[in-house]
Order: structure tokens, then C-alpha cells, then sequence
């Protein structure tokens, strides 16, 4: 494949800004607030299955179903918060992780419900794919028909749509947010971060606080969890791995952990990164053929994590000296 | 009915050395560096991988080979405390843990870029059966159960007894008043990662035996066990992790047994450790034996 081809590059895209959203969920908790969560992509998880079941078992119209997913997320984000925020981080970094194995251990074994290993396509059994698109792609093509018309076929397309419809989504979330952290309330959370004993010394409820941003946190990345499975349009507990919270871990690290602006630049970079070792294909990597791609893709992650958390923590954009993530 | 429970208690002994032996070396390891070490079930697989190869290519019977694998990750470990988590004390522990998982994907990505994705197994008889009155066991699972009926007891003793195996327990628990009573830190450190490579190894064989077959993702499901198990125990808290592995191991066994209202479902065993995380971060969070203490 050629390296100008728009339409991979427009998915590059969409996919950046799914993940841009996600990994806001992780600075919100653990950049903003200190509050380690090695099990984010939970919230992507339960989203993604509470919605495709609402939908595919239930009919519930779209909307209804997509606020369901989005509160089994936080329902979870509760679970886990409320035994281990009182506990010093550690405890929250170990229940996170554990909680979000436990969700793809459920989800691949639960099988009557969720499709086992098969995934949404296997919900309603093996001989009746299961669809949960439909409503999505119906909203979808009025626009990308208006957008062809305006545009041409030749820029126009579904992903073209969801390009536009998630970076506008981000554009929105992380207004929200840069207002939140501005404010008395965002002030509590770095002080949280700074020194704990102080604000509750000074009567800020912080747990209170620690919960709400949890919550938080849970409900960008079930957001980002539903925007995947409607772009992808199936999805598997095999998507759901442990890697994936780490894939936002490094967005925050390649941009920088003290910046909001930082995490979109952060995930396009990660995009491009991600999706780019297709065209590593010059000798000696030309040695190691396509199945084996996703391995070198992973080694390379594995090593920017040391390389960027040791040299760099606060990120390529940040500000060493105001904070890191600890 | 009875049999079955004792079948269950041999195999819940099997997975409970695992998670008591690789626990034990987590603990000791959160303890001297304030990390949760998501390479540690990568250690097991690499220990697995190893004893693989001098057992199947060098046709060395299974003790060799699982010492073998000891060794390998017991050096494994102390390289990668040298040349990555020693330099970089002193860091948080957020910071630490995901240059860890960073460790883990490379580790595991090598594997299955030298090592392939083939589905690999020991040359032991796959299935073979020894009947021990009502116990049927596997060759690799009577292998592994001879070994945890070894290991087990000399670990505990190692770490009660021996000069070595005290001052790791005392450094895990309270750094600094270890080195205020003398201790050489570095020294233990280095003494810790050796100790928990070698058991990390060991389970990672004794996973590959009971399982029957494995791959390069072996350590991944385990990790969150072992997770469960250090916490269970007390963070930091040798004795507790030793007890917490071969409880949570018989707990998830003994769950299936079907005179309790019929049993859990063998798939739900998983489950089970993960409501009994939640539910010793609830009401006792210091662990099962720790004492209370600002956590």
C-alpha cells in the first residue's frame, strides 16, 4: 500500500481521536488527580458489551442503549473505587488491573451472552451473526450522502463522517475539561495529587472527590469504547487486553502528562506510530512476514514505554517541573 | 462425592504452590521497590520457555530443565534490575510499574518473534493417567505436585531461618529501619530479584506441566493471581503470600466441589479471586496477617 492513501490516513484519524478521548479518561485520574488505573480499558470493555446486548437482545433504541453502556461503566468505575480509593495508590493500580481482567475473562467466558471468543458478531449463537450497527450506520449515511455532495466521493466516506463527528466530539469534551480543571473543583484534584493530608486538611472530602473523578475517567473512556465499536463494527474480548490501557498510557507519555492539549497530539502521534509499522517493510524487517507484524508493533510500544518513562516522563511536550506521572 | 474433593484438593495444591511461590517473590519485590512488577508472569513464561528448550532440544529430563529455567530467569531478573529498575529508583510508583509492562510487552513480543506462536509441550506423556487411590493425575501435574511438596516447605524455611531470607523479610517490610539496623540493601535487593526470578521460573514450569500445553501469553492470565495473592497476603509480607497463594489456589479448586449447592462453575473460578480481592480491600486491607497500618 502507498503511503498517500487518503482513506487509511482518514481511519488513522478516526481511530486518534477515539483514542485522544480515551486516554483524557486516564489524565483526568492519574495525571490531573494521581490516581493510577492500570485497568482503563475496562470502561471501553463494558460499554461496548453493555450497548451491542441492550441492542442486539433487547432492541433498545440506540440512544437508551448507549447510556446503558456508559453506566455499567461508571456502576464498575464505583466497584472498584469504592474498596480502594480510602487505600494508598497502590491498592487502586492492583483492583484496576485485576477488574479489568475479570471483565474480559467474563466476556470471553459468559458465552450465552456475550458471544465467548467470537464476540458481538457470536451473541445471538454461532449461526446467527449478530449486528449492533445498524441505527448507528443509519444516522451515519444521511451525512456522509450530504458530504459526498459537497465534497466529492473522492475525500467523502463513512470514515470521512465519524472523522468529523469524533474529532468534534473531542474538540467538545476537552473544552468541558479545561474549563473543569480551571476551576475550584480542578484546584482540589492537584492538590489531591500534591499532598493528600493537606486537602483533607483543609476539609475537602477526598474521597468524595477521588470518586467523582473515577467516574469521570470511567465515563470518557466508555465513551471512546463506544465510538471503537461503532467504527470497527465488531469486537471481541480479545480487543480488551491489558495492553490497550497501556496504549493510553503512552499517548499521555509521547505527548506530555502536564498538558491537555498535549493528549490529542499525543494520540495522532500513537496513530501514526501504531498504524505506521505497515510500512516498516524495508530490509532486515522485511524479514519478518505479516502475521508477526502485530509482534513488532507490540515489541515497539513495550520498548517507547522504558525509553519515553525513563528519559522522559513528563512527555515530549511537558513541563518537567510542574508534575509527572509518579 | 468424596472423590472428587480430593481430586480437587491435589489440584487446587498444584495451582496454589504456583501462586504461593511466584506471590512470595512479587511481595518481596513490591516490598524492596515499591512496584507492581507486570513482568512477573513474563518471568514465569520465559522460565517455562527456557526448560522448554533443554527438556524437547537437549532431551535433559524435567528437573534439569526446570532448574535450567530457574536460572535463566533468575539472572533474567537481576540483569533487568541492574540495567533498568535500579537506575531508575527513586521514581514513583506509577512510573515503575508501567516501565514494567513495558518490559513485559517486550519480553513476550520476543518470544513469540524467536520463539514462534506455536502451542508448545514438555515430553511428558500427554495422556498417560496415574490413578493414586481416588486422584487421577497427569504426568506433568504429578511432577509439578512432587515439586510444590519440595519447594514449598524449603522456601518457607529459607525464609525463616537463613540470614539471607530474615534480612529480605525485614528489608521488604520496613526499608529503612533494615538499614538502620545494618543491612545492605543493595545487597538484599539484588539477593530478592535472584529469589524471585528462580521461583517466578519454577512456576512458570510447573504452569507449563499443569496446563499440559502453553504459549508466550502462559504469564498473562496468571498475573492478575498473583496480583490477588500479594495483596491477600499483606503486601510486603513473605509468610503471607506463601499462605495466600495455597489459599486462594484450594479456595478456587474447592469452589467447583459439587456438594456446595452444587459448585461454582470451573469458569468462574477467576471470579471468585477477584470477590476476594474486593472484599479484603473492604474489610482488611493490611492483608490477611499484616498489621494495621496507615496503607
Amino acid at each position: 500500500m502507498a503511503i498517500f492513501n487518503l482513506p487509511f490516513w482518514t481511519y488513522v484519524g478516526v481511530i486518534a481521536g477515539i483514542y485522544t478521548i480515551f486516554a483524557l479518561g486516564l489524565y483526568v485520574q492519574d495525571a490531573l488527580t494521581g490516581l493510577p488505573n492500570f485497568g482503563h480499558v475496562a470502561f471501553m470493555a463494558l460499554a461496548a458489551y453493555g450497548m451491542a446486548i441492550l441492542i442486539i437482545r433487547l432492541n433498545v433504541p440506540l440512544p437508551i442503549a448507549a447510556t446503558g453502556g456508559v453506566l455499567a461503566a461508571v456502576g464498575f468505575g464505583l466497584l472498584l473505587g469504592i474498596p480502594s480509593l480510602r487505600l494508598r495508590a497502590d491498592y487502586l493500580a492492583i483492583v484496576t488491573v485485576a477488574g479489568s481482567e475479570m471483565v474480559r475473562y467474563l466476556a470471553l467466558n459468559l458465552q450465552d451472552l456475550t458471544g465467548g471468543a467470537l464476540g458481538s458478531i457470536g451473541m445471538l449463537g454461532p449461526s446467527n451473526l449478530a449486528q449492533y450497527n445498524t441505527d448507528w450506520d443509519n444516522f451515519l449515511s444521511p451525512i456522509t450522502a450530504t458530504l459526498t455532495r459537497l465534497l466529492g466521493s473522492g475525500i467523502a466516506n463513512r470514515d470521512f463522517t465519524m472523522l468529523l463527528i469524533v474529532w468534534l466530539l473531542t474538540l467538545v469534551l476537552m473544552l468541558l475539561l479545561w474549563v473543569m480543571v480551571r476551576s475550584p473543583w480542578g484546584r482540589v484534584l492537584r492538590s489531591i495529587r500534591e499532598n493528600e493530608a493537606a486537602a483533607e486538611a483543609v476539609g475537602k472530602n477526598v474521597f468524595g472527590y477521588k470518586l467523582q473523578v473515577l467516574v469521570l475517567g470511567a465515563i470518557l473512556g466508555a465513551i471512546a469504547g463506544l465510538l471503537l465499536a461503532w467504527e470497527i463494527g465488531v469486537f471481541s474480548p480479545d480487543d480488551y487486553q491489558p495492553t490497550v490501557t497501556f496504549y493510553a498510557y503512552l499517548i499521555l507519555i509521547l505527548g506530555g502528562t502536564t498538558r491537555l492539549w498535549a493528549v490529542p497530539v499525543g494520540a495522532v502521534l500513537f496513530g501514526i506510530l501504531y498504524s505506521g509499522t505497515r510500512f516498516l517493510n524495508f530490509f532486515p524487517l522485511s524479514l519478518i512476514d505479516s502475521g508477526d507484524r502485530a509482534y513488532l508493533r507490540l515489541l515497539i510500544v513495550g520498548f517507547l514505554l522504558i525509553v519515553l518513562m525513563a528519559v522522559r516522563p513528563q512527555g515530549l511536550l511537558g513541563n518537567r517541573k510542574e508534575l509527572l506521572i509518579q | 462425592m468424596f472423590d472428587q474433593f480430593v481430586q480437587l484438593l491435589v489440584n487446587g495444591l498444584i495451582t496454589g504452590s504456583i501462586l504461593a511461590l511466584t506471590g512470595v517473590g512479587a511481595t518481596l519485590v513490591f516490598g524492596i521497590q515499591r512496584i507492581a512488577n507486570f513482568a512477573h508472569g513474563d518471568y514465569m513464561t520465559v522460565g517455562a520457555y527456557v526448560a522448554f528448550v533443554v527438556n524437547v532440544a537437549f532431551h535433559q529430563n524435567l528437573i534439569v530443565a526446570a532448574f535450567c529455567g530457574m536460572v535463566a530467569v533468575a539472572v533474567f531478573a537481576v540483569i533487568a534490575h541492574y540495567s533498568l529498575f535500579r537506575p531508575l529508583r527513586g521514581r514513583g510508583f506509577v512510573a515503575i510499574s508501567i516501565i514494567s509492562f513495558g518490559l513485559s510487552l517486550l519480553i513476550r513480543n520476543l518470544i513469540f518473534l524467536f520463539g514462534g506462536s506455536a502451542v508448545r509441550q514438555y515430553a511428558v506423556s500427554q495422556s498417560a493417567v496415574y490413578v493414586i487411590g481416588f486422584v487421577r493425575l497427569s504426568p506433568g501435574q504429578a511432577v509439578a505436585i512432587a515439586v510444590a511438596l519440595v519447594v514449598a516447605p524449603l522456601t518457607a524455611w529459607f525464609l525463616a531461618r537463613t540470614r539471607v531470607g530474615k534480612r529480605m523479610r525485614a528489608v521488604a517490610d520496613n526499608r529503612d529501619l533494615a538499614a538502620v539496623a545494618g543491612i545492605d540493601i543493595e545487597r538484599i535487593a539484588v539477593y530478592v530479584w535472584i529469589f524471585a526470578g528462580a521461583l517466578a521460573g519454577l512456576g512458570g514450569v510447573m504452569l507449563g506441566l499443569e496446563q499440559g500445553t502453553f504459549d508466550p501469553n502462559l504469564g498473562v492470565d496468571p498475573l492478575f493471581l498473583i496480583f490477588t495473592t500479594v495483596v491477600l497476603g499483606g503486601i510486603g509480607s513473605a509468610y503471607g503470600a506463601l499462605f495466600a497463594g495455597f489459599a486462594l489456589g484450594l479456595a478456587m479448586e474447592l469452589s467447583t466441589w459439587q456438594a456446595l449447592a452444587g459448585g461454582l462453575g470451573s469458569q468462574y473460578k477467576p471470579v471468585l479471586a477477584f470477590v476476594v480481592l474486593i472484599v479484603i480491600l473492604l474489610y482488611r486491607p493490611q492483608g490477611l496477617f499484616g498489621r494495621a497500618r496507615v496503607l
